[in-house]
């Protein structure tokens, strides 16, 4: 993930390009590859790349090219109208509320999800019994469909279900809500359910990463009088700055895409209070066949999540590559 | 210090070894023990498993028990509700358009990702580098952003409604993360077996097929099992492209369902727990290697 292009030619694989083309001595070497080589290259890339630039790159540049109209799926675009889509998007409050509630999520989620997930495989990290049942409950709501998740949530959440029930029997009525219907409250719904459904894969990335730190380190601490704590403080948590990292990237591009969760739950309308842009792209460019609308906001999406991708990788990933110790583990 | 040290003292890895690891042992024996780890790993598995039980549950109810107590147990247990979605051919086909969806996305990603991941593990040339970083870019190219262009498309060219709009985006998307993972599992295989099989005389693409494939299919389990999720989850792309409820896929069907029989709630709890199962049993079985595909990518 940390996007290592690979090293150079391991050593021998010239001659062997080489060898492939026996029948022909003169054709490789100086031009590179012999025929049968390029042959073999495009045959095992071609399919591919095929499919990927036909259905990634050709959609999204799609995106981009209807973006610059107002179109209604029919026919061709024709009516270009320049940056209109962009400055309409820009100017609509929702769709700020949109970007905002967006934000919300994807440094909320950073907030609540990090240090409970850190804590979470600290300890289940330890020799304890029943360590994979625990795994596979934690892990458990990140396999289920955000749709099937979402409508047995709706089904808990409203006003007279289980939810509701639990904290009345608690003792707790100041703390019911209309959870699905009360705008003030959605957001808040919201970040605790992909709390809960993506609590797990930090969990299990975090475990993931502890298993590739040498037991030795934590061995020598404790030879040099380390308590247990402390060598989680001082050696696995920096040790495990990689794979924390890597999480905060997936967990934000996650965040700013948020889709199915708050359209299953709610609708994920302007009056909802949880729009994020991608529900607020559907409602346009889907239901109102505002195509070009649509698209431009699909290409905003796109651009704020490419930044703040390019932005992350260049201030925090790339302190991967620098540390000789996480070089060393990574 | 050095009279605190006394494994190094020894100069040998091993007796080092065996004197530190000692000690941790000693440091996770206390883990193990302390009722507050247990305590908390409860209460964490207890919430997150929490929902999923009360849905099943639930499902062994009637509408009436729901109403009266949301919270209660199933007082007498009702099975009808879980014997009549299984009777449902509706279910069977939304079952039969998932398998077909994901099975399809799963076996193409893994093929187009197997063979890119040869070529830039163990072919040398001009552009590989550039190659890589093209499919790496990808992981940044969310779906959603191609939804709508791909919705159009795939519309104008009349593929609408057929499995392959949803398998052939999936595979797309799905590529570079299992390029990703696959490109160091390949490298990893030894140079000495290729150099072997070519004085044997089999070409690289003997090679591939019956040597490295072979070798190479723990890395193929575990980018087919993340592709299979992902594809057998996906909500966003057969909601625009699949229209007709005969074509619907679980995820869809779910939805579907629940607004349909909004108020018989205990029917939609049965037939959303046993649209659970599936990914559950799944993933109960790969667990490991799941776990095992992630600790590549962290560190790909």
């Amino acid at each position: 993930m940390t996007a290592v292009i690979p090293s150079e030619a391991t050593p021998g694989t010239d001659d062997r390009a080489a060898g492939s083309g026996r029948r022909r001595p003169r054709a490789p070497r100086r031009s590179g590859l012999s025929f049968r080589t390029r042959g073999e290259i495009a045959l095992f890339t071609g399919p591919a790349l095929i499919v990927y630039i036909g259905f990634v790159f050709v959609p999204i540049a799609l995106a981009a090219y209807y973006g610059f109209f107002t179109w209604n799926g029919v026919g061709a675009p024709t009516k270009f109208v320049g940056a209109d889509n962009y400055i309409r998007a820009f100017t609509d409050p929702n769709f700020l509320k949109a970007i905002q509630h967006n934000a919300f999520y994807v440094i909320a989620s950073l907030v609540v999800q990090g240090p409970l997930a850190l804590l979470v495989a600290l300890l289940i990290n330890r020799r304890i019994r029943l360590r994979g049942m625990f795994r596979l409950l934690l892990f458990a709501p990140y396999v289920l469909s955000e749709a099937v998740a979402g409508v047995a949530w709706r089904l808990l959440l409203p006003p007279g279900g289980a939810i509701n029930a639990i904290l009345g029997g608690l003792g707790l009525d100041s703390w019911k809500h209309d959870w699905l219907g009360d705008p003030s409250v959605t957001n808040w719904t919201v970040l605790v359910l992909i709390s809960w459904k993506y609590l797990g894969f930090a969990v299990v990335l975090f475990l993931a990463g502890m298993q590739s730190i040498p037991d030795e380190l934590s061995e020598a601490a404790s030879i040099d009088g380390a308590g247990y704590w402390q060598t989680q403080l001082r050696i696995t948590i920096p040790l495990l700055g990689p794979t924390i990292r890597i999480w905060a990237f997936l967990s934000i591009i996650g965040s700013m895409q948020l889709f199915d969760l708050p359209y299953i739950l709610n609708g994920g309308r302007p009056a909802t209070g949880n729009q994020t842009m991608a529900t607020y792209m559907m409602l346009y460019g889907q239901e109102r066949h505002m195509y070009g609308f649509g698209s431009a906001v699909a290409v905003i999406l796109f651009v704020l999540s490419l930044a703040v991708a390019l932005v992350y990788q260049r201030l925090v990933l790339r302190r991967d590559t620098e540390g000789a110790l996480t070089r060393g583990v990574f | 210090m050095a009279d605190r040290r006394p494994g190094i003292e020894i100069r040998t890895r091993r007796g080092a070894k065996v004197v530190a690891s000692r000690r941790a042992k000693r440091l996770t024996d206390r883990g193990e023990r302390n009722p507050l780890v247990y305590l908390v790993a409860v209460a964490t598995a207890a919430l997150t498993a929490a929902p999923v039980i009360y849905v099943m549950l639930g499902g062994f109810r009637s509408n009436q028990q729901i109403n009266t107590d949301p919270t209660g147990l199933p007082n007498p247990w009702k099975p009808s509700n879980y014997l009549k979605v299984f009777a449902d051919p509706v279910f069977w086909n939304e079952s039969k358009n998932s398998l077909v969806i994901a099975v399809g996305a799963t076996v193409g990603v893994c093929l187009l990702g197997v063979m890119v991941a040869f070529v830039l593990a163990r072919y040398s040339f001009k552009g590989r580098g550039a190659l890589y970083a093209v499919f790496a870019a990808g992981l940044m190219f969310p779906l959603t952003v191609a939804a709508l262009p791909l919705y159009l498309l795939l519309g104008q060219i009349g593929l609408a409604g057929n499995p392959l709009s949803i398998i052939l985006p999936q595979i797309g998307f799905q590529l570079p993360m299992t390029v990703v993972i696959l490109v160091p599992f390949l490298r990893a295989i030894p140079a000495e077996l290729e150099e072997a099989s070519i004085i044997d005389g089999t070409t690289r693409i003997g090679f591939f097929w019956r040597i490295l494939l072979p070798l190479s299919v723990p890395g193929l389990v575990t980018v087919g099992v993340l592709g299979f999720i992902a594809s057998w989850n996906a909500y966003l792309l057969p909601m625009l492209l699949l229209n007709r409820t005969a074509e619907y896929t679980l995820p869809l069907g779910v939805a579907h369902y629940a607004t349909e029989h909004s108020t018989d709630t205990a029917m939609v709890l049965a037939f959303t727990s046993i649209c659970m199962l599936p990914a559950l049993i799944f993933f109960t079985i790969l667990q490991k290697r799941i776990v095992g595909g992630l600790t590549g990518a962290v560190k790909g």
